[in-house]
């Protein structure tokens, strides 16, 4: 399940659009998660404010994100913290493995971190004999099913409870063909708090760095987060770089703006903030880079690293969802997904970029103002100059480019059509036509608008 | 050169010319009545806001809502005739079968129907997330219209761990269902005392 | 005060009676309008396929062909954003940058430059509105649903002043049809389903018209309109504000 599978993004669409049904589901599951975030945004006078505060905050935090973290550091020592350093993922799963096996722990407890997911940590921990639960209710389900998060907020939302009721059956024997999602969560609490109750070691994920103060904050609404660390002897938090923000006041923008973006809640449950460890006990922050500086130097790239996960850009992508979280084929999935993920290997998410037509919502939405679309369309600019791009597609937009320089070049091939095929594939009426499979094509009428005019408009 | 040198040496490298930190003040909603608003709040995110005018009127609550057979931790000395004092140091784990823990907030934000606990009025850290049922006291006058009240409250005061705590424990992992009491207590009541 | 007529070129091809209608409409609100003969295509399906690079031919081109206007305006919000947003050239950067200020799509030209209050046009039809996300997103022609600020709409402003024209409600006023260029063909899945699911919501609204601001999701709508033997049409916005 860590490796990729091949296909781009229009192929494992495909897939998922074979069955309509589960797209309708999906899509409409998803727009009730936007529609409430709609709700709650309007609730607030001051929104637009807020989202350009925290655009600013995160843009001046970029630009003195060393500082940051220096201060950052700094601090959580004096608390008593532990910190550590991890340039990519390798690193991170090693510091993660050394600091367990310091500590003889066999059994770890997790919560939700899409870091951890970056970096491929519960495969890692598993092939060195480390026994890893994930408490999130969705991330345990996907434990269950062998899967990945198809979204950062709500990983498990491709699957239906039907499906979870089957793999509780098998794994949690409960009865067969039970579904209610009631009966199914209580089945998780007693299986969990055992769990929780059992492990000497918690990691969770981290939403905010305080430079100034050298805790971090983790939100969570099931409460699985503080369940496992206040229980545990040692607390892992791994942290990106990018999740700092200069000062404790700063939350009462960002937690304002997190909740109500991501699922159309005020808060989430619990917002907890971690200064000192427990009497005895151990906090170690893993700080993990793993290409995000390489995106901070990206200019017309960089502010993607003001991201604070809430997911509100998938939840309006009417591409999304319609071609589910596994279409994008990288850990994080959605516009955001397709912005990060060329600037770790573009090579390999070269599709990502074009899996968007553009529509702008993605932007609109964001909390902190992430020009998402506008780093879609560079994207593309910068794949296509890299040499990304197919060779006949270079050619046809060669062959394009010169017929639209030129009027009279534009005039011959307009009559037999062969230039519209390169922009609008509305011309040719055969079924290798990918637009004439389930639309039909526009009537050519028997006189464009340029004879109309010269007709009626002699000068 | 380690890690650690390696990364920031990057940060210094790549982060562009600094940007500004402007320090405006936003203008933010105003509740004309915020007890009022919190109240409501905290019913639609499946809470329960109780006013009470004492101790007592709370004891009673008490009483009336919960199973007071089972175990009730608190780490307020007044409710020590209902409940039993929490113990610095057990082991958290020997919460495990709390039925309600009562707590004192420092205060609550009307916005969104949260209370913030820190670890010098939680006892335990885990006290509020392991026992089945939370009960909490805000003051009427604690509580703040919005969390940027809330954070010049907190201002730099130091606590090992405080936590923003709204209604109970949920998911909605299973088809976005909304359940309560995913892992942490199944309800949540704040008894707003007005004196 | 002269305008240059700049017509997509799909347009051109496929729907002349749009482009015949905003020549009529403009003419009729007291515009002097001209066509420039020689004008192509904008350069956007080169530029939105990751080849602005290539754009520079369509650029000078443009520049060429439309420089002399007061104004030009064009009835498709995406490829007067287009030029807007990335019209570039060495040579002529002043004229460039000058263009850039002076394009309207249709739409806002008569709200925004001629400031027209009354219309006299009539279409007396069930009418949905799709709003295009360029034009939307891009030009501003109405309020974003995802934004918490004040509600207007330019193209309702406009189809209100029409006689017997009515507004349907829609469930979705401002979610992508899908086409998005070559997005159409490399996407073909996703994009039948974002058309299929945009024309539901007209036709379970009771449409018998869909128009918009612009031709290209029209024509995506209208391709399965067709497929599926819908007899909802599509209109360009042109159409209704000088129908009679």
């Amino acid at each position: 399940m860590a490796t990729r599978e091949p296909g781009d993004h229009a192929a494992f669409a495909e897939k998922f659009n074979r069955d309509e049904a589960r797209v309708n589901w999906h899509d409409e599951t998803l727009w009730t998660v936007r529609k409430r975030r709609d709700l709650r945004a309007g609730q607030l006078p001051e929104w637009e404010a807020l989202r350009s505060k925290a655009s600013m905050i995160k843009d001046h935090t970029l630009s003195n994100l060393h500082d940051y973290w220096v201060q950052f550091e700094k601090n959580a020592i004096a608390n008593g913290a532990r910190v550590h350093w991890a340039a990519d993922a390798t690193e991170h799963n090693i510091i993660v493995h050394d600091i367990l096996k310091t500590n003889g722990v066999a059994k770890m407890v997790k919560s939700k971190s899409m870091l951890t997911e970056e970096c491929h940590l519960n495969e890692y921990l598993q092939d060195n004999g480390i026994d890893v639960v994930d408490s999130d209710l969705g991330e345990r389900i996907l434990q269950l099913a062998d899967e990945r998060p198809t979204h950062i907020v709500m990983p498990s939302i491709h699957i239906k409870k039907e499906e979870i009721g089957e793999l509780f059956h098998q794994h949690l024997g409960t009865p067969k063909g039970m579904s209610d999602p009631q009966f199914l969560t209580e089945t998780a609490r007693h299986h969990l708090r055992d769990v929780f109750l059992t492990r000497s070691a918690a990691l969770t994920g981290v939403n905010f760095a305080i430079a100034e103060t050298g805790e971090f904050v983790v939100c969570t609404n099931e409460g699985n987060a503080d369940m496992g660390a206040h229980l545990a002897d040692v607390h892992i938090a791994s942290v990106g770089i990018e999740k700092i923000i200069p000062q404790r006041k700063h939350l009462g923008v960002f937690l304002r703006l997190l909740a109500r973006s991501a699922t159309g809640q005020f808060i989430t449950t619990y917002s907890s903030h971690f200064s000192v460890p427990r009497k005895g006990k151990e906090i170690h922050i893993v700080i993990v880079d793993n290409g995000r500086s390489r995106q901070l130097a990206r200019e017309d790239f960089r502010n993607a690293l003001k991201c604070i996960k809430c997911g509100a850009c998938m939840n309006t992508c009417p591409v999304y969802r319609r071609s589910g979280g596994y279409s994008y084929n990288y850990t994080i999935s959605g516009p955001i997904g397709s912005i990060l993920a060329p600037n770790l290997d573009m090579a390999d998410h070269k599709d990502l970029p074009f899996a968007s037509t553009l529509c702008g919502s993605c932007t609109n939405v964001c909390p902190v103002k992430i020009d998402i679309h506008q780093q879609l369309y560079k994207w593309r600019q910068v794949i296509v100059a890299e040499g990304h791009a197919e060779n006949k597609k270079k050619l046809a937009m060669k062959a394009m480019s010169g017929i639209l320089s030129s009027p009279s070049l534009f005039k011959m091939a307009a009559k037999g059509f062969s230039w519209v095929s390169g922009i609008l594939p509305v011309a040719v009426k055969n079924k290798f036509n990918a637009w004439y499979h389930q639309r039909e094509m526009p009537e050519v009428k028997k006189e464009t608008f340029t004879a109309w005019y010269k007709r009626n408009h002699k000068e | 050169m380690s890690s650690r040198d390696h990364m920031l040496g990057l940060m210094a490298k790549n982060q562009p010319a600094l940007l500004p930190l402007e320090e405006t003040k936003l203008e933010v909603i105003s509740y004309k009545d915020p007890v009022r608003q919190f109240a409501e709040t905290l019913t639609a995110i499946g809470g329960k806001a109780i006013m009470v005018k004492d101790f007592s009127e709370i004891k009673m609550r008490i009483r009336e809502e919960f199973d007071t057979t089972k175990r009730i931790v608190t780490t307020i000395p007044e409710f020590s005739d209902l409940a039993e004092m929490f113990s610095a140091s057990v082991l958290p784990h020997s919460f495990e079968n709390t039925e309600l823990t009562l707590l004192h907030t420092d205060f609550a934000v009307a916005e969104n129907g949260a209370v913030w606990i820190t670890e010098d009025i939680m006892g335990q850290r885990i006290l509020p997330f392991i026992c089945q049922h939370l009960a909490v006291i805000v003051y009427a006058d604690n509580i703040l219209p919005t969390m940027q009240e809330a954070y010049e409250r907190i201002a730099s005061r130091r606590y090992g761990f405080g936590s923003f705590i709204a209604g109970p424990s949920k998911t909605a992992d299973i088809e976005q269902a909304l359940v309560l009491g995913a892992h942490g207590p199944r309800t949540m009541t704040v008894f707003t005392l007005n004196v | 005060m002269t305008v240059g007529l700049f017509i997509p070129c799909y347009v051109n091809m496929f729907y002349p009676e749009a482009a015949i209608a905003t020549l009529s409409l403009l003419e009729k609100l007291g515009v002097k309008v001209a066509y420039p003969l020689q004008q192509t295509c904008c350069g956007q399906p080169l530029a939105n396929s990751g080849f602005e690079k290539l754009t520079a031919g369509c650029d000078e081109l443009f520049i060429k062909n439309f420089s002399s206007f007061d104004y030009i305006v064009c009835p498709s919000g995406s490829c007067a954003l287009h030029i807007k947003d990335h019209l570039h050239s060495e040579k002529n950067k002043t004229l460039a940058s000058e263009i850039k200020t002076k394009v309207f799509e249709l739409v806002e030209f008569i709200t925004d430059v001629l400031k027209v209050e009354k219309l006299y046009a009539r279409f007396p039809h069930k009418v949905g509105l799709h709003q295009s996300c360029h034009g939307l997103r891009g030009l501003y022609l109405a309020q974003m649903s995802e934004l918490q600020a004040p509600q207007f709409s330019k193209p309702e402003y406009l189809l209100n002043m029409v006689e017997g024209l009515e507004l349907i409600p829609l469930e979705r006023k401002d979610e992508c049809c899908g086409f998005g260029g070559t997005f159409c063909v490399t996407e073909e899945a996703v994009s039948v389903k974002m058309g299929k699911d945009r024309v539901a919501d007209h036709i379970k609204n009771d449409a018998e018209y869909i128009t918009s601001a612009d031709l290209s999701c029209l024509m995506h709508m209208e391709g399965i309109l067709k497929r599926n033997k819908s007899d909802v049409r599509v209109i360009h916005i042109a159409e209704i504000l000088n129908a009679q």
